[in-house]
């Protein structure tokens, strides 16, 4: 079968081979500018895209997210008032009191979905890409990826949002609610974190990880 | 935009050439007839993560998942999600009724959000997921592609039914003014969570390479 040097003799640790995840169509790997997306010839899915520096924005923005992070537990993030009486909560608040109740489950879903588990994601990235640009490769890596590749699923910060605008929504219909700084740290968070996630090129991590080994 | 040639030779696929791309990695592997046969589910060689279940266990546990989240649906959607205390007078709102106070107050862009998180999509994930299942288990032949990126986007959305459940950890977190106002969760809620959770499992048992098996390759 020639078909432009896929050969199945060749094809293990072929790095050079891309398989669209979609209709399992096999791609050779070219090199795409920057900017630029390729797409599977068939079924018109995005395979990687061209980036430049793609680990190191990926660092930065997760250190960045790591600031906002900060900003978004020590303000408060909504401040509730009626009658004369308020009360503001802090981003932790929600899972916290919840862990309180009969239905601790749900406040243990809802502290690590919408705080632990975007953290952790962070850190991770961070713990993962920071040695590798310095042209380590620590034995951990694989421990941190795959870490990193069951956290993401959990950490729903952006979901979170929407559950948050949603409760102000409903509770701004027979008191007064004041939206208060956190929201905007955890907004800025939320979105280091899909540029962070964004960056982050599996592939082009394990290549360098693979080279700093060798 | 560049497109990706193969020179405009006839299609390979990486299953003529027994070869897989992990997905999380994307480390190309050599699928040997040894690593087909002995493993419940494969791991990559590379990173060590699962890269896709065997067709007996993937399909058996896609269904379990499935089965148990259709199952709660009905405690999640007839028992109330919480119960709001404002005045002495006692709330206690379902997933549905949650909604329609929200289309009685106005606020439509927010209730259509509402309906599609907590409502739609639950029920069309279950339907969905079901669906696949079965036409990998009937080996009906019918536009894999079309089904790939059906199991995708379900497996996309499934995640923004947990909207409701942080909406009531806000509330319960900031109305506590105990002569005012309080809220409770609700035994729904905990049946939703349920749902939600077992789907999540449910789409990630499956294996959407089952889609592109052709009968007899797999075991
Ligand atoms: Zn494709
Ligand atoms: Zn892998």
């Amino acid at each position: 079968m020639d078909n432009s040097g896929v050969h199945p003799d060749k094809a293990p640790d072929n790095q050079y081979i891309r398989i669209c995840s979609e209709c399992d169509l096999v791609h050779h790997h070219v090199p795409v500018a920057r900017g630029q997306t390729a797409y599977c010839k068939r079924c018109g899915k995005t395979l990687y895209r061209g980036h430049s520096y793609a680990l190191e924005r990926s660092l930065a923005f997760a250190v960045c997210g790591l600031a906002f992070f900060a900003v978004a537990n020590v303000a408060p993030l909504l401040i509730f008032s009626m009658q004369g009486n308020s009360n503001a909560n802090l981003l932790i608040d929600g899972g916290l009191e919840f862990l309180k109740t009969d239905y601790w489950f749900l406040g243990l879903l809802v502290l690590f979905a919408s705080v632990i588990a975007p953290f952790l994601l962070l850190c991770v990235i961070i713990l993962m890409v920071a040695p590798v640009l310095m042209g380590r490769a620590p034995v951990v890596s694989g421990a941190l990826f795959r870490a990193y590749a069951r956290l993401r699923p959990w950490a729903m910060g952006e979901i979170f949002i929407i559950g948050i605008i949603v409760a102000y929504v409903k509770l701004s219909d027979f008191a007064d609610v004041f939206v208060g700084t956190a929201l905007f740290g955890f907004m800025g968070m939320v979105i280091s974190s899909v540029l962070a996630l964004l960056y982050l090129d599996p592939r082009e991590l394990w290549l360098r990880i693979e080279a700093n080994r060798s | 935009m560049t497109e990706i040639s193969t020179q405009g030779q006839k299609p390979t696929h990486g299953q003529d050439l027994d070869i897989l791309e992990c997905p999380h990695c994307h480390h190309v592997m050599k699928l040997t007839a040894e690593l087909k046969n002995t493993h419940h589910h494969l791991i990559c060689s590379r990173c060590g993560l699962k890269v896709g279940h065997s067709r007996r266990h993937a399909l058996q546990r896609t269904t379990a998942f499935l089965i148990a989240a259709f199952v709660l649906l009905f405690p999640a959607n007839i028992f109330p999600i919480m119960r709001l205390v404002s005045f002495g007078e006692e709330t206690r709102e379902t997933i549905f009724s949650g909604v329609l106070t929200l289309i009685a107050s106005g606020q439509y862009g927010i209730a259509v959000i509402v309906f599609i998180a907590s409502i739609f999509v639950p029920i069309f994930k279950i339907l969905c997921l079901g669906f696949l299942v079965l036409s990998v288990h009937l080996d009906i032949q019918w536009r894999p592609v079309v089904r790939t990126k059906l199991y995708r986007f379900v497996e996309f959305i499934g995640r923004w039914s947990m909207i409701d459940i942080f909406m009531i950890s806000v509330l319960i977190a900031l109305v506590k003014l105990k002569a005012l106002a309080t809220v409770e969760a609700g035994i729904g809620a905990l049946a939703f969570a349920a749902v939600i959770i077992l789907t999540m499992f449910a789409a990630n048992s499956f294996d959407p390479k089952l889609i592109w098996d052709k009968r007899g390759q797999s075991s």
